[in-house]
């Protein structure tokens, strides 16, 4: 019983270090798609943010200068998708899927150019990344049953990434619904033509909202590379750009609802890990490409009607005319 | 004197087009002023240079006195310019109050200023009698509500030039009048109003002076006392015209389409017609009245086979039609029905194509077309030729891609494809939305010509006047639901419009 809750804990330990890129890009998602421009490239950010900020770290030593590149990465690719589409009025999709093969070409070539090591970068000794920070008590807990092994386990023992990203989903929140910046950037992905004759700029607002994007994915990127691990691997985002949308999606675009999406999903990839070679009883071994592929069949599921209806910005997805 | 609003000069281009040329206009303080003008005159795009959501390209803009650069809506807001648009520029997911707020927040959270803004609304609602409930959302608002919404936005920063951009469109003749009397209280306040419309008989009503547009110029200014209807529909036009419709006593023959207990319900479950009952006789024109968006598109198209019946039958010159039956447009055209869609230019015409190429549209298997596999393009042209000879389409060139004509000669294609397939029953919607008043009189004369022919036509508008002068029997829409029908010799303009806010007719009468 106790090795069972032992498991459990150690799986939601391992769902909150997964859900953690989720959380960061799904708010990012919820920032550009609130103000219209749907985020395909959440993908490429968080790969452009992962490498250079393994390669910022291993050049200079400092995690905390890779991780302010990388959200300066991230927010240079969100301006290229503003510029397609924000200011040249482009297809957002096809903005977005450019930059996100430009991301994964560009990281690979850039990281056999500077290291020649076929893509990946040098690994980072520890000092040069962001490691888990151990909270205060956590030996005197220790002594506590059950709730001791959960503070020590699930709430202290991460890296502060992890502590920045729950902290997100409330600001995300409190930015959205309680300041002006959120109120208009909400009328800018309903009806921007309101937001135009109130005389706002509906350019300034969207561009805003995928910087502020941009460095969300970087931070996220940042994680990936120089706090969970300890070097950029090519394609290291592994799809979890598309993830964190789905739970965009999932979350109807709500900051908290996506949260909770992005946890079950990293739940989802947590027991996967941990079922597979394991035989169920009377269902047998689950293929782990099955888990993997429900966020998204969950996703497909939903936009098609059979759980609850996705509402999704009105004007998402056309660029402003005046 | 100095003048609410002055411009001078004012050009605006877009490409090669002239939308505006060397515009002069003045409004007094504390004054009605309408700017009149047919769809395409270049009304709206004066208000948004006015507005700052175009730039001028040359020209002036003085606001009491002072000339000033307007260069974005904020500019003009500052300057004390509202505007309610002709598209309602509310945020739906939003609260009243919100949408209210969007623009003056008063601070970086929103919780600063959201009592300011609660006051200022309550004070303006209360004032000017525009009642509204600041926390209701929108979007479940009715559209006269909305309106108010948008005028208190547009007074919210203490406006003192008022632009209204077609404001009547989507309302019951009621709640227009109720705008009415809520813009003289304005300008007794000292607020100059700018109301822009293509309807004479507001600017009779309720203006004090009138601009009159043709073509992107100004071609007059007039106190609305000194001119008539006449005068002011002479001026839009350049030359003389014929506002009342001749119109002999019809002489209804049998019954030839008629339609028993029709329903239809979207694929969202939302019931958008039901039990709709009518009959419509050879030789006669039913109308069909309501404001814009009570079913009357729905009619439409479940008539003309677009959508499916959900409930009822349809009987088309003696065949039945149940929610049973496979329809489709091309069944229902076979049955004798010709269609002049509500909407021409997403279902009346192929904008790209050329004019010979519409003229043939849903005829394709026919001899007009060329008798064999192919299509015969001289018989194509020659058919296109004709038709427009016969119906007055200008510039008479096959050719010409759809989207190269004007408005009023885009309908006459329609109505020229229509016409010459010898309709047994004839849908019409909206035939004169968006066309000159030229081509207006035009079409009314041939939707009068073929009722003489014994056709049975159902003609759909939501301008009452075109229902008014052109129907034998007049049948209400209001919330997918038929109000009544009435004759229309004893239809007047009060007992139609409580009937479009839903009161039967006996109540009404």
């Amino acid at each position: 019983m106790l090795d069972f809750l032992y498991q459990t804990l150690l799986a939601f330990d391992a769902t909150l270090r997964i859900a953690t890129p989720l959380m960061l890009c799904a708010m990012a998602g919820i920032f550009s798609e609130r103000s219209g421009i749907v985020d395909i490239s959440l993908e490429g950010k968080l790969l452009s943010g992962a490498f250079v900020a393994a390669t910022v770290a291993a050049l200079t030593g400092s995690a905390w200068l890779g991780l302010g590149c990388a959200i300066l990465a991230g927010i240079t690719m969100s301006l290229i998708h503003g510029f397609a589409c924000i200011t040249h009025k482009g297809d957002q999709v096809v903005s977005g899927v450019a930059i996100n093969i430009l991301a994964s070409g560009l990281t690979i070539v850039l990281g056999i150019a500077l290291f020649k090591r076929g893509g990946q970068t040098p690994s980072l000794p520890k000092e040069d990344r962001f490691t888990p920070i151990e909270w205060w008590g956590v030996e005197m807990m220790d002594s506590v049953p059950v709730l001791g092994s959960i503070y020590r386990q699930l709430i202290s023992g991460h890296n502060m990434l992890v502590y920045v990203a729950l902290l997100c989903v409330p600001l995300t929140a409190f930015i959205l619904y309680k300041t002006r910046f959120g109120l208009r950037l909400r009328a800018v992905g309903e009806v921007p033509q309101a937001v135009d004759s109130a005389g706002i700029s509906v350019t300034w607002l969207r561009y805003r909202a995928l910087i502020l994007g941009g460095a969300l994915c970087g931070i996220a990127g940042a994680y990936l590379s120089i706090a969970q691990g300890g070097n950029f691997v090519k394609e290291m985002s592994a799809g979890k750009g598309y993830i964190a949308l789905a739970a965009v999606i999932f979350g109807n675009w709500k900051p908290f609802t996506a949260f909770f999406a992005c946890l079950m999903f990293g739940f989802l990839d947590a027991v996967t890990a941990r079922l597979e070679g394991y035989e169920l009883f009377l269902i047998g071994e689950i293929p782990s490409q099955l888990m993997q592929a429900i966020p998204y069949i969950l996703t497909v599921l939903l936009l098609a009607g059979f759980i609850g209806k996705p509402r999704p910005p009105a004007a998402i997805g056309q660029p402003y005319h005046k | 004197m100095t003048y609410a609003l002055e411009l001078k000069d004012v050009s605006k281009s877009f490409g090669l087009v002239h939308a505006n040329k060397d515009i002069d206009l003045a409004v007094s303080p504390g004054s009605i002023h309408g700017i009149i003008g047919e769809n395409g005159a270049g009304k709206s795009t004066l208000m948004n240079i006015i507005y700052g959501m175009h730039r001028a390209d040359k020209g002036t803009i003085s606001f009491n006195g002072q000339q000033v650069d307007v260069r974005s809506s904020a500019d003009a807001i500052e300057h004390g310019i509202g505007m309610v648009h002709q598209h309602f520029m509310l945020v739906p997911t939003f609260s009243v109050l919100e949408n209210v707020m969007l623009g003056s927040e008063g601070g970086l959270t929103l919780s600063e200023g959201r009592a300011t803004a609660l006051e200022r609304l309550t004070h303006l609602s209360t004032t000017y009698n525009l009642e509204v409930d600041p926390h209701a959302l929108v979007s479940d608002l009715n559209v006269g509500q909305r309106q108010r919404v948008e005028i208190i936005k547009a007074l919210k920063g203490g406006a003192k030039v008022l632009i209204l951009d077609e404001p009547t469109g989507v309302l019951t003749p009621q709640e227009a009048d109720q705008l009415f009397e809520i813009l003289k209280v304005l300008r007794d306040d000292g607020v100059s109003v700018l109301l822009i419309t293509h309807k004479l008989t507001e600017i009779m009503d309720i203006t004090d002076t009138v601009s009159i547009m043709r073509q992107g110029e100004m071609v007059g200014h007039r106190k609305t006392s000194e001119t008539s209807p006449q005068d002011l529909a002479e001026l839009m036009v350049g030359r003389e015209v014929l506002l009342e419709v001749t119109r002999t006593p019809a002489t209804p023959a049998e019954v030839r389409f008629s339609a028993k207990n029709l329903g239809y319900t979207n694929s969202q479950g939302v019931v958008e017609l039901e039990d709709i009952n009518f009959e419509v006789r050879a030789g006669e024109i039913l109308g069909v009245a309501g404001v814009s968006g009570n079913g009357q598109t729905q009619l439409m198209e479940t008539l003309a086979g677009m959508l499916p019946l959900t409930t009822g039958v349809i009987n088309i010159l003696g065949t039945e039609v149940t929610s049973a039956d496979a329809t489709s447009p091309r069944i229902i055209r076979d049955l004798g029905v010709g269609h002049i869609p509500e909407d021409r230019h997403t279902h009346g015409l192929i904008l790209d194509f050329e004019a010979r190429e519409n003229m043939i549209l849903g005829f394709h298997d026919s001899e007009l077309a060329g008798s064999g596999k192919l299509f015969d393009y001289s018989a194509i042209q020659q058919n296109c030729e004709d038709k427009m000879a016969h119906f007055d389409v200008r510039p008479s060139n096959p050719r010409l891609s759809a989207k190269n004509f004007s408005g009023g000669n885009q309908q006459k294609i329609v109505i020229a494809r229509e016409f010459s397939a010898n309709p047994g029953v004839l849908l019409v919607g909206q035939p004169t939305r968006g066309v000159d008043v030229g081509a207006i009189e035009f079409i009314h004369k041939q939707l009068l010509e073929l009722r003489d022919a014994g056709c049975a036509i159902l003609l759909v508008s939501v301008e009452l006047d075109e229902v008014m002068s052109l129907a034998d029997r007049i049948m209400v829409l209001c919330d997918g639901q038929n109000v009544g029908i009435i004759d229309a010799e004893k239809a007047d303009r009060s007992t139609l419009g409580l009937m479009m806010a839903g009161q039967k007719a006996e109540a009404a009468t």
